[in-house]
C-alpha cells in the first residue's frame, strides 16, 4: 500500500469503489479499445447493479470511457455528454457466472470498426482489476504502463516481444500469459515500468501470428 | 520502511526524526522519489482539501435525494451563538458534514482513508488552522502523521468498509485525526501514537451498515462523530493519559472484529441500519436504492 492510497486519492464522489473505480474501469476499457468509442454497451454485475444507480457507477463508466479521470469535476454530466458527442450507450445486467461483486462488463465499438469486450471489477479504494479482454482470462491492475499482445499460440512471441523491450530498455514489473486453447488465441499481458516507445509498438504489430497490440500508459 | 507504529517510533528515536519525518522518508524510498516531489504531492492533497471545504453547496442534494443541506444548518447553528461546543468543535462538525455532503453530491474530495470517510480530517485539521492557526509546512507534516497512522492500519488490519465495518473507515479516519491534532498540538510522539489508539479504540465493533448500499446514511454523520472522536482523543493523550492497549494491539484487534463481523454488517446494506424500518421507508422513496 503506497502512502497516497491512504490520503488520496483526489476523486470526484461518491464512492472510491463504485465511483473512482468505475471511472478508471472506463478509462482503462477505453484506452484499450485505442480509438474513440462509438458505441458502448454496458452490462452491471453484483453491487454494481444494486447500488449504482445512487453512487453514479454508470456516468463513471461513461466518464471515463470519455477519458475523463476521476477527479474530473464533469463526472456528473457523462451521461449529456456522451449524448452530444453521439455515442450510443446502453445499459444492461450482466449475466456472469461467478463474478467479483463489483464487476462490469463493457462491450465497445469504435468509430473506425474496432471493438472490444472488457470485464473488470472494482477491487476497493479505487483500485481495479481488467479480468477479462474477449473473453480471455486477464489479471492486471491498469496502473503500470502496460503492453497486451493478443497472438496465435506459437512459440517465439514472448521472447519477441521481451527482447524487443529489452531493447528499448523497458524493464518487465509483471508478465502474464493466457490462451483460449492450444494452438488457439493467446494473450500476453506485460506491464512495465517505463513507457513503451512507439515505434517498439509498431514493430510488434507487424510481427507475423500477432493479431492485436494494444498499450496505455497506465497509471491514472 | 515500517509495518507498525512501534517500528515508526522506533525508527524516529533512533534516527532523531521526527514522526512524520520516518513516514515521509519511507514514501520517498518507496516511490522512489524526492523530498519536493513527496512534499508537493501531499501539499497538494491540503490544497484540494481546502478547496472542497470551500466548495460547499448548501442548497444540492444527492442524486438519491438521501443527502445535502446538514452542514448549512450546522453552520447557521454555529453563527446563531448557540454553540454547546465552543466554536473550534463546532467548526469540526460543520466542516465534516459538509465534506461528507460534497462526497454524496458527486463532488471533488480526497479519500481520507476512503470517500465515505472523507470529512474526518479535513475537518480536524482545517478547524484547527482556523481556530488556532498553523503554517501550512505544519499541515502537510500533520498529514504524513496521519498517513503514517493510516497506512498501518490498512496494512496490518483494514480501512475499507467491506472488509472491515466502518471501524476501518471512520474508524481509521478518527485515528488519523487524532494523531494528526496532537501533533499540531505540539504532542510527542507517545501523545500522537496515545491519541491515534484511544481513537480507535471508541471506534471498535462499528459496522458498516449504509442504508440502500450507499455511502450517505449514516455516512455522512458519522463524519462529524468520527471528528469530534478525533479531537476528544487527542486532548485526553496531550494530557499524558495512556492508552493500557498498545496501538498496534488496538489495530490488530480491529482486525479480528473486522474478520469476527459477518457480511450483513460490511457494506452490502444487508444488515444494521440498512434494514431498520425506516431504511426501509426512505427507500421506498428513492428510485435509486438497493431493490427499489
Ligand atoms: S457506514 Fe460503511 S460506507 Fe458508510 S462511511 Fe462507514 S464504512 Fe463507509
Amino acid at each position: 500500500m503506497e502512502l497516497f492510497d491512504v490520503i488520496g486519492p483526489v476523486m470526484v464522489g461518491p464512492s472510491s469503489s463504485h465511483t473512482a473505480g468505475a471511472v478508471r474501469i472506463g478509462y482503462v476499457a477505453g484506452r484499450l479499445l485505442g480509438e474513440k468509442v462509438k458505441e458502448a454497451k454496458i452490462l452491471l454485475y453484483g453491487s454494481f447493479l444494486d447500488t449504482g444507480k445512487g453512487h453514479g457507477t454508470d456516468k463513471a463508466l461513461v466518464a471515463g470511457l470519455l477519458g475523463m479521470k476521476p477527479d474530473d469535476y464533469q463526472i456528473a454530466n457523462s451521461l449529456e455528454i456522451a449524448q452530444r458527442e453521439n455515442i450510443l450507450v446502453e445499459f444492461g445486467e450482466a449475466r456472469l457466472a461467478e463474478a467479483h461483486p463489483n464487476t462490469a462488463e463493457l462491450i465497445l465499438v469504435g468509430e473506425s470498426g474496432n471493438t472490444i469486450d472488457v470485464v473488470a471489477e472494482s477491487v476497493g479504494g479505487g483500485k481495479i482489476n481488467i479480468a477479462k479482454i474477449d473473453g480471455i482470462e486477464t489479471n492486471f491492475s491498469g496502473e503500470y504502463p502496460t503492453l497486451i499482445v493478443h497472438n496465435q499460440d506459437q512459440p517465439g512471441h514472448v521472447s519477441e516481444v521481451t527482447s524487443m523491450l529489452a531493447h528499448k530498455s523497458v524493464n518487465i514489473a509483471s508478465m502474464q500469459l493466457y490462451r483460449s486453447y492450444r494452438g488457439g488465441r493467446a494473450v500476453m499481458v506485460v506491464e512495465c515500468d517505463q513507457e513503451v516507445p512507439p515505434d517498439g509498438i509498431e514493430w510488434l504489430t507487424r510481427v507475423e501470428g500477432v493479431l492485436k497490440v494494444t498499450y496505455f500508459e497506465g497509471t491514472i | 520502511m515500517y509495518g507498525s507504529i512501534a517500528e515508526i517510533l522506533e525508527q524516529s528515536e533512533k534516527n532523531g526524526k521526527a514522526f512524520w519525518e520516518v513516514v515521509m522518508e519511507a514514501d520517498m524510498e518507496s516511490r522512489d522519489a524526492s523530498r519536493d516531489a513527496s512534499r508537493q504531492t501531499m501539499a497538494q492533497m491540503l490544497a484540494v482539501m481546502k478547496a472542497a471545504d470551500r466548495a460547499y453547496e448548501g442548497e444540492r442534494k444527492s442524486a438519491s435525494g438521501l443527502s445535502g443541506g446538514d452542514g448549512k444548518l450546522l453552520e447557521a447553528y454555529n453563527r446563531a451563538g448557540k454553540n454547546l461546543c465552543g466554536e473550534f468543535l463546532g467548526k469540526v462538525m460543520e466542516r465534516a458534514i459538509k465534506m461528507g455532503e460534497s462526497n454524496a453530491c458527486m463532488k471533488r474530495i480526497v479519500a481520507a482513508p476512503t470517500a465515505g470517510s472523507c470529512g474526518v480530517i479535513p475537518a480536524v485539521l482545517l478547524s484547527y488552522e482556523e481556530a488556532f492557526g498553523a503554517p501550512e509546512d505544519e499541515l502537510v507534516n500533520a498529514l504524513y502523521v496521519a498517513a503514517g497512522i493510516g497506512k498501518v492500519i490498512g496494512e496490518n488490519a483494514s480501512i475499507s468498509g467491506a472488509f472491515g465495518g466502518c471501524q476501518a473507515e471512520i474508524g481509521s479516519a478518527s485515528a488519523m485525526a487524532a494523531g494528526a491534532l496532537a501533533y499540531l498540538q505540539g504532542g510527542d510522539n507517545a501523545a500522537i501514537v496515545n491519541a491515534a489508539a484511544l481513537a480507535l479504540k471508541n471506534m471498535l465493533g462499528l459496522a458498516c451498515d449504509p442504508v440502500g448500499g450507499l455511502v450517505e446514511v449514516p455516512c455522512v454523520k458519522r463524519n462529524s462523530h468520527g471528528a469530534v472522536n478525533a479531537v476528544t482523543s487527542a486532548q485526553i493523550a496531550l494530557a499524558g493519559i495512556k492508552s493500557a492497549i498498545s496501538p498496534d494491539d488496538v489495530i490488530d484487534s480491529m482486525r479480528r472484529i473486522g474478520n469476527e463481523m459477518p457480511a450483513s454488517l460490511k457494506e452490502t446494506g444487508k444488515g444494521g441500519l440498512a434494514t431498520s424500518e425506516s431504511a426501509k421507508r426512505l427507500c421506498e422513496c428513492t428510485a435509486v436504492c438497493v431493490g427499489a
